[in-house]
């Protein structure tokens, strides 16, 4: 297939204006960090330079928690359900109207194609707090309380961390949910994806939200340690990987503050003979090339039927080759730049080792930038259960091939993980897919679909994957709290 | 001689008392009743401090062997249709009330209740095990939706059970208590392993016979009588154990709940912490109605996605 040339189409950058420093967000204010450590924040396609950041201390984040608790306490805690969700409104409006500046910014923050933000990433973001905005003072409607108990409480002060892939749609999913409820928040940005919610900051000026409502401190690993260790702090909601989300755990175990955690992944894409094979290539690449496979539910483990084996992968093949890597500013970019210099590490070590335990590799030809990070889309095929990319997450553009011959056979080699996240599962027969749904282990589980996230539709993890749900109905409960169970 | 000189005693016309059968208390694992691996057994008394039984004393082994029993039975049980988990679970009901007596000498000599004071904590419990058994097939009715997603895709999301559970029991509550926390791990299709109250174990014994005569399948409920310090540790660290019920921590000698949940976090299981505020724990008062709380904290939430088209 010849691959068709595209002239340039760069979106333009002068749409956001990026300050040369940042400071914290505390109590509706940007104020200067308490120390004096900043960190510097760059674009990944480019190793440019875009700002630097405060990173918050020990006493910054006390700072902030005392400003959220100052919120709870007054405005916020005292406001009715409609003015909050009046408050959700405008922050949706406000994300609507500056829609570009948030694509634009996080594109360049992030490294993702600018297709993705403009057209996922931030209308989701808004779709969050527009749907979450209408349950505020609908709260006695969600059946989170027996009939007669009246309204669920807020927790309190949220203390929420949110990881580098999607920085102002985590962002949404955790911020929205926590105001709707009547928290208040304090929420750390990833180190390397700062800036949209810096810039979020300056919505919330917008919309006149009540000082403290929302803080934001930034910075990395220590400072999200003191937010989870700070004492004042009822809830953590954390997205991340495993091994921060079990330390969560373990910093909580014994105390009364709650958490909900989601946590990684390795999901099998399981495609069985009888399905519309070039519907399956592009669920297949959706599944583990969107977002550089920077996805925590990204169907990393491809799981094929022995039968069509050789027809899936030469198509899949095929389909790689016409996958547009580069400049993610570009409108027709598909695959962007790896986030950070530590992750390109770890996906090429992760490949290494795939390729050692006796994996092949392969890349479609591509020609990468020569700054920045950058990764090809990679298969590799002859993938056991045992091997490490067949166990392990990646967080890339990685995909393990893996084969299988029966339902019964698909489906407890997609359960063999320690993970429990997500699914995918291609066939022509519904019953089939009722029953694989039934038998997969996951949270969410995608039929002749995959990667699809809707503010209504709830979406978290089975076993080590994590605990909560964010979307939709379920997504309140972690929010609300009713006293001792009985 | 005379002959009467080498008669035995004349029989008494009036009858003795029978001499009655005692039970042995052994574990419940796999539908089985094994004692202990360990060999070790320990003296249950009343509340006066007279001799019940010698309880089996639960180790390390069996509370592995448990899990093992747990994990083989929950295939089966989370399949079966919620409508037979329902019945299975009401015919559970039926067994209890069959022994009533039983339980109520029994409530009574551990927690030291009068008669009729243990006569209303075991209806109480068996009314409670009716509330829980009807819930089977209405939770993915009550907890379930049918999200309207943006696009053209149906989407649904239905709650479905954890997997394996480890709960301590309540330590002062022998029955209610204890039928509190293994209904609503049960009923949506967990199986559990549950660590009675050390010294009231016997009404504990007492409902596996109950549980193993109302066609509950082996290992969906498995019991062990002993020490919650000795065993709790190695279910919460075990890596087949999907969530821990820490309920019965309040008063059980030598738990540390906070250590147990930290324990837990390694495999990210789902804790339901005891009932209390800061690092105390406290028994729940048993006598209030329950709510969906406890079931919700032994579900997941699967959500589907398929497209919709021509």
């Amino acid at each position: 297939m010849p691959l068709f040339e595209y002239a340039p189409a760069p979106e333009s950058r002068s749409v956001v204006d990026i300050h040369s420093s940042y400071g914290l967000y505390i109590g509706g204010e940007f104020v200067d960090s308490a120390g004096d450590t900043s960190f510097k924040t760059i674009s990944p396609a480019t190793e440019e330079v875009l700002a630097d950041v405060a990173e918050a201390t020990v006493g910054d984040v006390d700072h902030a928690v005392k400003a959220a608790r100052q919120a709870y306490r007054g405005p916020w805690g005292r406001m009715s359900g409609a003015d909050r969700g009046k408050y959700l409104f405008r922050i949706a409006r406000i994300l609507q109207e500056r829609a570009r500046e948030f694509a634009v910014l996080e594109t360049l923050d992030n490294g993702k194609p600018i297709k993705e933000s403009r057209d996922v990433d931030v209308p989701l973001a808004a779709a969050h707090f527009f749907y979450h905005a209408g349950w505020a003072d609908k709260l006695e409607y969600a059946g989170l309380v027996p009939a007669g108990a009246g309204l669920p409480r807020p927790i309190g002060v949220v203390g929420q961390v949110i990881p580098w892939n999607f920085p102002i749609l985590m962002l949404a999913w955790k911020i929205a949910p926590a105001l709707a409820c009547g928290n208040t928040v304090v929420l750390k940005p990833a180190e390397t994806t700062p800036l949209s919610a810096l810039l979020f900051a300056e919505v919330c000026q917008q919309a006149d939200l009540p000082p403290g409502v929302v803080n934001i401190v930034t910075g990395a690993g220590d400072t999200g340690r003191a937010l989870v260790e700070h004492p004042d702090v009822d809830k953590i909601a954390f997205t991340g990987s495993t091994e921060v989300g079990k330390a969560i755990a373990r910093t909580i175990a014994g105390t009364r503050v709650r958490a909900t955690l989601e946590l990684g992944g390795k999901a099998a894409n399981i495609v069985f003979d009888d399905a519309p094979v070039d519907q399956a290539v592009e669920g297949i690449v959706n599944g583990i090339f969107f977002n550089q496979g920077h996805v925590c539910c990204a169907g990393s483990r491809l799981l094929v039927q022995e039968s069509v084996h050789d027809e899936v992968i030469r198509k899949l093949k095929r389909r790689l080759t016409t996958v547009r890597v580069g400049d993610p500013m570009d409108k027709n970019t598909d695959l962007g730049a790896i986030n950070s210099a530590a992750q390109l590490d770890r996906i090429r070590e992760m490949s290494g080792i795939a390729e050692e335990e006796g994996a092949e590799r392969w890349s479609p030809p591509c020609e990468l930038p020569s700054r920045g990070f950058w990764f090809p889309p990679t298969v590799f095929t002859g993938v056991a259960q045992t091997h490490r990319i067949a166990q392990e997450e990646v967080f890339g553009p990685v995909l393990s091939v893996l084969t299988f011959r029966t339902p019964q056979e698909a489906v407890a080699k997609a359960n063999n993980t320690p993970y429990g996240l997500s699914a995918g599962v291609w066939t022509d027969k519904g019953s089939r897919i009722l029953w694989m749904a039934d038998q997969l282990r996951a949270g969410v589980v995608w039929a002749n679909t995959f990667n699809k996230f809707d503010p209504t539709s709830p979406f978290g993890g089975y076993k080590e994957s994590g605990y909560g749900r964010e979307g939709g109905r379920h997504g309140l409960e972690p929010y609300v709290t009713l006293g001792d169970v009985q | 001689m005379s002959p009467t000189a080498t008669r035995p005693p004349a029989r008494s016309t009036a009858p003795s008392p029978r001499l009655d059968v005692r039970k042995t208390y052994k574990l419940y694992i796999g539908g089985a009743f094994p004692r202990s691996e360990s060999g070790r057994s320990y003296v249950v008394t009343d509340t006066k401090g007279r001799f019940l039984a010698n309880a089996a004393q639960a180790s390390r082994k069996d509370a592995r062997d448990a899990v093992s029993a747990a994990r083989a039975a929950f295939p089966g049980w989370s399949g079966t249709t919620a409508y037979n988990r329902g019945q299975v679970l009401y015919r559970v009901a039926e067994v209890m009330e069959g022994r009533f007596d039983q339980f109520v000498a029994e409530v009574s000599a551990a927690e030291g209740l009068t008669a009729a004071r243990a006569r209303a904590t075991v209806a109480a419990a068996i009314d409670r095990w009716v509330w829980y058994a009807g819930w089977s097939d209405k939770l993915a009715q009550v907890l379930g939706n049918l999200n309207p997603v943006a696009g053209p895709y149906f989407d649904i999301s239905a709650p479905e059970p954890t997997g394996v559970a480890a709960a301590l029991a309540p330590q002062s509550s022998s029955l209610l208590g204890l039928v509190s926390v293994v209904a609503p791990i049960v009923v949506s299709g967990n199986t559990c392993v549950v660590v009675t109250s050390a010294t009231r174990p016997l009404p504990a014994v007492t409902l596996a016979e109950a549980l193993t005569t109302s066609d509950v399948p082996g290992g969906v409920v498995n019991v062990l009588t002993g020490r919650a310090a000795e065993v709790a540790p190695w279910l919460a660290s075990h890596r087949d154990v999907n969530a821990l019920d820490l309920t019965g921590a309040a008063d059980a000698e030598g738990v540390a709940w906070g250590d147990l949940e930290a324990a837990a976090a390694d495999t990210v299981k789902r804790v339901l912490r005891p009932a209390g505020t800061g690092t105390t724990a406290v028994e729940p008062d048993w006598t209030v109605t329950p709510d969906l709380r406890r079931i919700r904290a032994f579900l997941e939430t699967k959500t589907v996605w398929h497209p919709k088209g021509r």
